[in-house]
């Protein structure tokens, strides 16, 4: 096969990588932007959704839209909620100091994990997807006769990974209207911003970093239950993402949802490119050798205003 | 009496008590102790930078790996002696110390926390990028032939236990000295108050560099013994988890305490020890323990001692 329908396969790939890490990584940055701290264990939240879409739709018989549908609500709602608290009974009583945070989010990274390891197992189990209907690729050419189209081409993909980018742009532009347009969104920007001042204007903070923890939570879990009928559920699957969102979140800039979108598409998409034309473990060491010296050398731009 | 004969009489006890561990206790527990005595080096090399200068690193693995494979590969493609093996895995961690060193402390706090991780991560893939000669997760068994180090033989419980208590003792008496000295005092003052240090004319760079290749050799001295004294040297010592190790043991014993580490790495080995033969998630007393250590105790179980004795070194 030629050059150009490698490149374009492997571009549809990491466009579902880049979609579902899109939703990961913005639920990393506003955790760090607003709240400044870096949660190590958000890889499991996003393990979490997965493994709680899998026990949902196992849950519900009929047909597998409707289990699916059910799961793309509850997964988020209950892995925000463990999420809160979680913020509650550990991170607020250490009082958000970056480090410490570090070390008590490593810790929750091996509960949730191991916790998962003994209820639900060490398989990956398969969820259904609710629609997945194989659909024919066209492809261009430039031959000796001119333009010409063919299809049916012998490349297909299916509607259900069309649908997830699809849906992964449609829940991020509802985050950045709740964001710019809404109250919430407002309280949350002004607890970005400053957040004593926040409290002096009479801002519950600790309500508000509760919540912004459990909405990054959720949109990692969402995240994981878009792409869990593509991948399996597997106790182990939270390493990925977490690698993936930390270069993206440090890439794109501190806690800004925008640059953070531009990370994930680019690092997404590199990051399937790369893996269809090398060795992925190659792509990765590129990858986090990047980031480190995107810290290194360019602290101020990319890792915060904040100075310590 | 003052600090530094306390401090000299402090050590000795702990390191006579070791000798005499070996013969009180059974063969399986002393075993254990052998292992325990590599980890808590580790441990004693982190301790130099996350207790007494305050750089929290997210990736001694590294260090830890590169002792491990500069000593494991030259034994198992060059065929070199122990002694000589040793040395070029002292050399390696020494190296990549250097390098990661100067690259990592341009940055600090969390981000030195970040970049650390990421180097760690780069030389782990690296292992499972060359895995024709690593091996990879599987990694490859040192033959016993090759372990007999000046007439000792390795594989031999005996020799193993003091060899591993020997390098203890050298590595507890070169930080008991070291935590004593105006080099030592000052990473102290550089941990408490890095702005006032630097007024008082100290070069921090200078002497958080000197840390991290103290620590980073310590550890590399480490995992070079490990790969020796228990002839396996894998991937998995380069991941993340050894990494996470070194933090949790000295949390757990007490950061910036000379004999911390060590109580932290035998209660953490015994812990996982013990909950490893009821589930197959041992892992999970690892994210408890450390989740309680900072929310209830972050200054650990010598530090809690320390409470009391204030002169504790």
């Amino acid at each position: 096969m030629d050059f150009g329908p490698h490149l374009f396969i492997a571009s549809l790939e990491g466009a579902i990588t880049a979609a579902v890490l899109a939703l990961t990584a913005v639920g990393l940055s506003i955790v760090f932007g607003i709240m400044r701290v870096v949660n190590v264990a958000h890889g499991e939240f996003y393990m979490l959704g997965a493994v709680l879409a899998w026990w949902v739709t196992s849950l519900i018989a009929g047909h597998p839209a409707l289990g699916f549908t059910v799961a793309l609500i509850v997964a988020p709602l209950l892995v925000g909620a463990l999420a809160v608290v979680c913020d509650q009974l550990v991170l607020r009583r250490i009082n958000y100091d970056p480090e410490r945070t570090i070390v008590a989010t490593i810790g929750l990274l091996y509960v949730i994990q191991q916790f998962t390891l003994m209820t639900f197992g060490p398989e990956a189990r398969p969820v259904e997807a609710p629609f997945n209907k194989r659909i024919a690729l066209p492809w261009f050419e430039f031959g000796d006769s001119g333009f010409t189209l063919i299809w049916p081409w012998g490349m297909s993909t299916t509607t259900y990974k069309l649908a997830v980018i699809v849906a992964a742009i449609v829940i991020l532009l509802i985050l950045y209207l709740v964001m710019t347009r809404t109250k919430t969104g407002l309280i949350m920007r002004a607890t970005q911003l400053d957040q004593e001042m926040a409290q002096a204007h009479g801002i519950a903070v600790n309500k508000v970093y509760a919540l912004v923890f459990g909405l990054g939570a959720a949109l990692a879990a969402l995240g994981a239950v878009l792409v869990v009928p593509v991948q399996q559920a597997h106790y182990l699957m939270g390493g990925d993402p977490l690698l993936l969102s930390f270069i993206v979140v440090i890439i794109g800039g501190l806690g800004s949802v925008p640059g953070t979108v531009v990370a994930a598409v680019l690092i997404g998409m590199s990051d399937g490119i790369i893996s269809v034309f090398f060795t992925p473990t190659l792509a990765k060491i590129l990858a986090t050798v990047l980031v480190a010296f995107v810290l290194i050398f360019k602290p101020d731009g990319l890792f915060g205003k904040r100075r310590e | 009496m003052n600090q530094a004969t306390r401090s000299i009489i402090l050590h000795s006890v702990v390191v006579a008590l070791l000798v005499a561990m070996f013969f009180i206790l059974p063969e399986y527990h002393s075993g254990n102790l052998a292992r325990i005595l590599v980890l808590a080096v580790f441990a004693m090399g982190y301790n130099v930078l996350f207790g007494y200068t305050g750089l929290l690193s997210l990736g001694h693995a590294l260090f830890f790996a590169s002792g491990m494979y500069g000593l494991g590969l030259s034994i198992q493609f060059l065929h070199v002696s122990p002694v000589l093996a040793l040395c070029i895995g002292l050399v390696t961690a020494v190296v990549v110390s250097v390098v990661i060193g100067f690259l990592a402390l341009r940055t600090t706090g969390v981000a030195f926390m970040i970049v650390t991780l990421m180097f760690a991560q780069a030389g782990y893939l690296t292992v499972l990028l060359f895995g024709e000669y690593t091996r990879g997760d599987e990694g490859f068994v040192i033959q016993r032939a090759e372990r007999i180090m000046a007439g000792l033989d390795l594989t031999q419980p005996m020799p193993r236990y003091f060899v591993a208590l020997a390098l203890f003792a050298i590595c507890l008496f070169l930080i008991a000295w070291l935590v004593h000295s105006r080099f030592g005092k000052t990473l102290v003052a550089i941990r408490e108050n890095e702005e006032r240090a630097r007024m008082l004319g100290y070069d921090i760079q200078r002497h958080k560099l000197i840390a991290v290749i103290i620590s980073g050799t310590l550890s590399g001295a480490a995992g070079a013994a490990y790969a020796l004294l228990f002839g396996y040297a894998g991937a998995s010592f380069a991941a993340v988890q050894y990494s996470i190790l070194p933090l949790l043991y000295v949390l757990l014993g007490g950061a910036g305490t000379t004999i911390g580490p060590l109580i932290g790495t035998v209660f953490m080995f015994y812990l996982i020890d013990i909950s490893s033969e009821f589930t197959n998630a041992y892992l999970l007393v690892a994210g408890v323990v450390l989740i309680l250590l900072t929310v209830f105790a972050p200054q650990g179980l010598a530090g809690l001692v320390r409470k009391r004795f204030a002169w504790l070194p």
